[in-house]
C-alpha cells in the first residue's frame, strides 16, 4: 500500500521536475546552451516570492503575478547582456560563464538572507489531500503537475503556432538564416531565455511552497531537471515530464527502501539511461 | 621508407625520398623544427632553481608554510588536469572531485583496511581511480557540451551519496586516517610535502611531455576543429579517453595527498563541488590552454585565499565576477595577456619553422 | 522596363574575413527596375559582395547606399524591413518550419506589397500540394523555389539571389529563371550572383564579372563576347 502511494507521490513530484526541466530544455532547443545556473534561478524566484510575501502579505501563489515577469525581464537582461556573447563558439564559455553565475547567485542569496531554510507558506492548501480509494493525494502536488502539463502544453503551443514561436525555431535552426528573413536573433534568444526564467520562476515558488529552500539548493534543482531531460530524451518536451516523472517515481521508492537512497536512486536510473538507452525515452536517435 | 615522425625526421630528406632522385635538381632549403626558445632555456633553469629551493622548504620553512604549499602544489596539479581536459582536450568537466574523493576515501581505505603504507597507498588510490574512470568516461562521453559537464557532476554526485550511505567508509559523518600514526608528526608533514611537491611538479612536468609528443599535436588540432582532426585520421574518442584517464589519475593523486595532509575526509568536503570551481578559477584567471596558466592561477589563488578568506561569501564572489569577466574578455587569462604582448612561451610546445636565409644575389636561379 | 536613379551604390568597398581580404575597391550599381548578373569563379569574392549588402559581413570598409541612404550600422535584420532581401546561397530552408511556415516567415519585416503565400505559390504551383510538409523534405528544386518564395514575401525592393542554380537539373533552372520577369515586374530589382553564364546573360540587362575579389569586366550583355567575358573569369592576359 505505501508502494502504490509512494508511486503516486513519485509521479506528481514528476510534475516539479518537469517544471524545472523545461526551461533548460528550451535554452538548449534554441541556443543549444546549457545554464548552469538555472537551478539557482528558481532558488532567487522563491527568495523574490518571500521578499514579495513579507512586504505585502500577499498568498505566495498570487506573487506568481510579480515574480514570473520580473523574472522573465531578468532571463531577458542575462541572455542580451551576457550570454549573447557566448553563443557560438567553441562552447567553452557558456559553460564557464554560467558556471561562475552559479556561484555568485548562490553566494549573493548566502549574504543576503543567511544560509537559513526557508519556506513559503500557502496555508491550508499544502496539507489537504484527495482520499482515491486507499490512497492519498495531495492537492498542492496534484497542482503542480498540472501546472506543469501545462506549461509545457503552453510552452508547444506557442511555438507550434505563434509567430513568435516561429521566429524561434527558425532562430534555433540557422540564426543567420533568420537575420536574412527579418528575425532579430538576438531579440530572440533573449525571449527565449526570458521564457526559461519565467518557468524557472513558476518551479521556484512551486518548490518553495512544497518544501523548504536555501541559498545552495540550486545545485541539486539543476541536476534533476538534467536528469529529467536526459531520462526523458533531448528534444521532446513531452518526453521531459515522462522523464520527470520517471525521475520522481524512482526517488520516492528509493527512499522507501532506504531512507539516504531517494536522490542516489534517481541518479543510478538516470546512469542506466545513459548506459542502455543515451537518447532517451523519446528522443531523437543520437550519433556518436 | 624514411619516416614521418616530425620529432625526428630531417625534412631535407623527406623532400629527397618524395621527389626521387637527389643529384638531378638543386636540393631543396633546409628548413629546421624546433621548439625550445631563448625564453624557454632560461625559464627551464629557472624552474629546476625553484624546484630546487622549494624541495629544501622543511629545513627552513613553519609548519604553517608548509601547510600552505601543500595546498598550492595539490591545486596546481589539479589545476593542470583541469586544464587539460578543458583547455586541450575540450572536456569541459565540473566532476573531478569524484577523483579527489577516490583518492581520498582510496588512501583511506587501502592504508587502513589493507594495511598499506599511507604514502605508498596514495599512487594506489590513483591507479584504482584510473581504472574506474574508464567505465564512467564512456557513459560520460555521450553526453556533449554543457550536458557532458552536468553529467560528470552527477556522476560525483552519485559517488558522494554511495560513500555517504556506505557505513564501512565512515558514512555520512566521515573517517581519520589513523595509518599514519606510525610516523613521528615532523616526518609526516616533512613527507607529505615532499609529495605534494612531487605530485605539482610531476603534474606540470607529465603534461609538457604528453604535449610534447604527437599527442600534443593531435589535441591541439582537435581542439581548434575536432571535424578536421577527425578526417586527418586523428582518433578523436581515444584521445579524449586517453586525457580523461590521466586527469582522473592526477586529480586522485592531489586528492589523496591533500587528505593526507588534512587526515579527516567528510563525503560532502571530498566530492565537493567547490573543488571544481577553484580548478576553474584557477585555469582561467591563470590562463586556459597553456602550461604556464595553471601555474600563475594558483599563485594568485592561493594569495588571495590567505588574504581574503575572512571574508567568507564575498571572497568567493568576487572569484565569481573576475571568472565571468575573464571568460568574456580575456580569454586567455592572465598569461594568455603576457604571452600574447611578448610571445614568451616557457613550456613551449609549438614546433616552428626555422627557414634558412634567402639565397643572395648572383646564386643560381 | 524602366531605368531610374541608382537603387543600390556600392563605393570603394572593402572586406575582410579575418586577415584575409576578400574585396577589393567593389563599386557597383543596380537601378531601379534593373535585373544586374554578378559572374566570376569560385572565390571571386560574389557570394561576400551579396553579403555585405545584405548585413552579414562585419569588417568592411567603404559604403553600401541603398535608396540615397547610407547602410553602415544598420543589422542585417533590419535591411529586411527597407527592402533588400536576399536568398542565401545553398537555399537554407529551415527544417524545424513546414512549407507554408516558411513562406510565413519570409514576411517577418511585414511590408506591404503584392507577394502573399498565395501569390508564391501561383508563381511557384509545384509548392502547393506540400504546405504541410517539413521544410527539408523537397527536392533540390522545390527547396530553391520554396527559398525564393520566402525572399519574396519580405515584399523587397531589391532581391539578392545567391548561386540559384548550383545542384540543380537546367530544366529546374529555367523554370526558376522564368519567374525572373514576374519578380521584377511586381517592383523588385534583381541581383543575380550566378555561376551558370549562360543563363546571367541571358536574363541580365547589365553585367559585372568578378574575379579576385574585383571588378574585372562590367557591361551589357550585348557588349560583351566571348573572348573578354573569358579573360575576365580566368584571368588570362592576352
Amino acid at each position: 500500500m505505501t508502494t502504490a502511494n509512494n508511486l503516486v507521490q513519485g509521479l506528481l513530484l514528476g510534475g516539479l521536475y518537469a517544471l524545472f526541466a523545461t526551461g533548460l530544455s528550451l535554452m538548449f532547443g534554441v541556443m543549444r546552451l546549457v545554464n548552469l545556473a538555472h537551478g539557482d534561478f528558481a532558488i532567487l524566484a522563491a527568495f523574490l516570492a518571500l521578499v514579495v510575501v513579507d512586504g505585502t502579505g500577499l498568498h505566495p501563489l498570487l506573487t506568481l503575478a510579480i515574480v514570473v515577469p520580473a523574472m522573465f525581464a531578468v532571463g531577458y537582461l542575462l541572455q542580451r547582456g551576457v550570454l549573447n556573447f557566448t553563443v557560438g563558439g567553441d562552447g567553452l564559455a557558456p559553460v564557464l560563464v554560467t558556471f561562475g553565475l552559479s556561484i555568485i547567485l548562490q553566494n549573493v542569496l548566502l549574504e543576503l538572507f543567511s544560509a537559513d531554510s526557508r519556506g513559503l507558506d500557502a496555508g491550508a492548501i499544502e496539507d489537504t489531500s484527495l482520499a482515491l480509494g486507499r490512497l492519498n493525494v495531495g492537492w498542492f502536488p496534484l497542482l503542480t503537475l498540472v501546472t506543469g502539463a501545462a506549461v509545457l502544453a503552453g510552452l508547444q503551443l506557442l511555438l507550434a503556432r505563434t509567430r513568435l514561436g516561429r521566429a524561434l525555431r527558425a532562430t534555433s535552426d540557422d540564426p543567420e538564416a533568420a537575420q536574412l528573413v527579418g528575425v532579430d536573433h538576438r531579440h530572440a534568444f533573449a525571449v527565449a531565455t526570458g521564457l526559461a526564467m519565467a518557468t524557472v520562476a513558476i518551479a521556484g515558488i512551486f518548490l518553495g511552497i512544497r518544501t523548504t529552500f536555501s541559498p545552495a539548493l540550486g545545485p541539486t534543482r539543476l541536476i534533476f531537471a538534467f536528469e529529467a531531460v536526459i531520462i526523458g530524451g533531448l528534444g521532446s518536451l513531452w518526453g521531459t515530464l515522462v522523464g520527470g516523472m520517471v525521475l520522481g517515481v524512482a526517488q520516492t521508492l528509493g527512499a522507501q527502501i532506504s531512507p539516504g537512497w531517494g536522490v542516489l536512486t534517481g541518479n543510478l536510473v538516470f546512469l542506466a539511461v545513459l548506459a542502455f538507452r543515451p537518447s532517451g525515452l523519446f528522443g531523437k536517435p543520437v550519433t556518436t | 621508407m624514411t619516416t614521418l615522425d616530425p620529432d625526428r625526421a630531417d625534412p631535407a630528406d623527406v623532400d629527397r625520398a618524395a621527389s626521387g632522385s637527389p643529384a638531378a635538381k638543386e636540393p631543396p632549403p633546409r628548413v629546421d623544427v624546433e621548439r625550445a626558445t631563448a625564453a624557454s632555456r632560461v625559464g627551464a633553469v629557472l624552474a629546476l632553481l625553484a624546484v630546487a629551493v622549494l624541495g629544501t622548504a622543511p629545513l627552513w620553512a613553519r609548519t604553517s608554510v608548509l601547510r600552505t604549499l601543500v595546498g598550492f602544489f595539490t591545486l596546481l596539479a589539479l589545476a593542470t588536469m583541469w586544464n587539460l581536459l578543458a583547455g586541450y582536450a575540450g572536456l569541459v568537466s565540473i566532476g573531478q572531485q569524484a577523483y579527489i574523493g577516490v583518492g581520498a576515501y582510496g588512501l583511506y581505505w587501502l592504508s587502513d583496511s589493507a594495511g598499506l603504507d599511507p604514502f605508498a597507498a596514495v599512487p594506489v588510490a590513483a591507479l584504482v581511480a584510473a581504472v574506474i574512470s574508464v567505465p564512467i568516461a564512456v557513459l560520460a562521453f555521450r553526453l556533449r557540451g554543457g550536458y557532458f559537464a552536468i553529467g560528470t557532476w552527477v556522476i560525483a554526485e552519485t559517488l558522494r551519496l554511495l560513500v555517504a550511505n556506505t557505513t564501512q567508509l565512515g558514512g555520512g559523518s566521515g573517517v581519520t586516517i589513523t595509518a599514519v600514526s606510525g610516523y613521528d608528526r615532523q616526518t609526516r608533514i616533512y613527507l607529505t610535502y615532499w609529495l605534494a611537491l612531487a605530485v605539482g611538479v610531476g603534474a606540470v612536468a607529465l603534461t609538457y611531455l604528453l604535449l610534447r609528443r604527437r599527442l600534443g599535436l593531435a589535441l591541439t588540432a582537435n581542439r581548434d576543429s575536432e571535424t578536421s582532426a577527425r578526417s586527418l585520421g586523428v582518433d578523436v574518442y581515444r584521445v579524449k579517453l586517453l586525457v580523461y584517464v590521466v586527469a582522473a589519475f592526477g586529480c586522485a593523486l592531489a586528492g589523496a595527498v591533500i587528505y593526507l595532509n588534512l587526515l579527516r575526509i567528510q563525503p560532502d568536503a571530498a566530492f565537493s563541488v567547490n573543488w571544481s570551481a577553484f580548478m576553474i578559477f584557477i585555469v582561467l584567471i591563470g590562463g586556459i590552454g597553456t602550461i604556464e596558466g595553471p601555474i600563475v592561477g594558483a599563485v594568485l589563488f592561493v594569495v588571495v585565499q590567505e588574504t581574503l578568506t575572512q571574508y567568507g561569501s564575498w571572497y568567493l564572489i568576487l572569484l565569481g565576477l573576475i571568472a565571468v569577466a575573464v571568460a568574456l574578455r580575456a580569454r586567455h587569462g592572465l598569461w594568455g595577456l603576457v604571452a600574447e604582448r611578448t610571445g614568451i612561451s616557457l613550456f613551449p610546445v609549438r614546433r616552428r619553422l626555422k627557414l634558412p636565409p634567402p639565397p643572395t644575389p648572383g646564386g643560381s636561379r | 522596363m524602366s531605368i531610374g536613379r541608382p537603387l543600390l551604390d556600392v563605393l570603394g568597398l572593402d572586406a575582410w574575413y579575418g586577415d584575409f581580404q576578400a574585396l577589393f575597391d567593389i563599386s557597383i550599381t543596380v537601378a531601379e527596375g534593373e535585373v544586374v548578373a554578378i559572374i566570376g569563379a569560385n572565390g571571386a569574392g560574389k557570394s561576400t559582395l551579396l553579403r555585405t549588402i545584405a548585413g552579414l559581413q562585419p569588417r568592411t570598409a567603404g559604403s553600401v547606399s541603398f535608396d540615397g541612404a547610407a547602410l553602415a550600422g544598420v543589422p542585417a535584420h533590419r535591411r529586411v524591413g527597407l527592402g533588400i532581401s536576399m536568398v542565401p546561397e545553398g537555399r537554407r530552408i529551415f527544417p524545424s518550419l513546414s512549407v507554408e511556415e516558411n513562406l510565413l516567415i519570409g514576411a517577418q519585416a511585414r511590408r506591404p506589397g503584392p507577394w502573399t503565400v498565395a501569390a508564391v505559390l501561383e508563381l511557384f504551383p509545384m509548392l502547393g500540394d506540400k504546405r504541410r510538409r517539413g521544410g527539408s523534405q523537397l527536392s533540390g528544386g522545390e527547396q530553391q523555389t520554396l527559398a525564393i518564395g520566402r525572399g519574396l514575401m519580405a515584399n523587397p525592393r531589391l532581391l539578392l539571389l545567391d548561386e540559384v542554380s548550383l545542384g540543380l537539373a537546367p530544366i529546374v533552372v529555367g523554370r526558376i529563371y522564368q519567374a525572373l520577369p514576374a519578380i521584377r515586374a511586381a517592383g523588385a530589382s534583381v541581383v543575380v550572383v550566378e555561376q551558370d553564364i549562360g543563363q546571367a546573360l541571358g536574363a541580365a540587362d547589365r553585367v559585372y564579372c568578378m574575379l579576385e575579389g574585383r571588378v574585372a569586366l562590367e557591361g551589357g550583355p550585348a557588349e560583351l563576347d566571348r573572348d573578354r567575358i573569358a579573360a575576365a573569369y580566368f584571368g588570362m592576359r592576352a
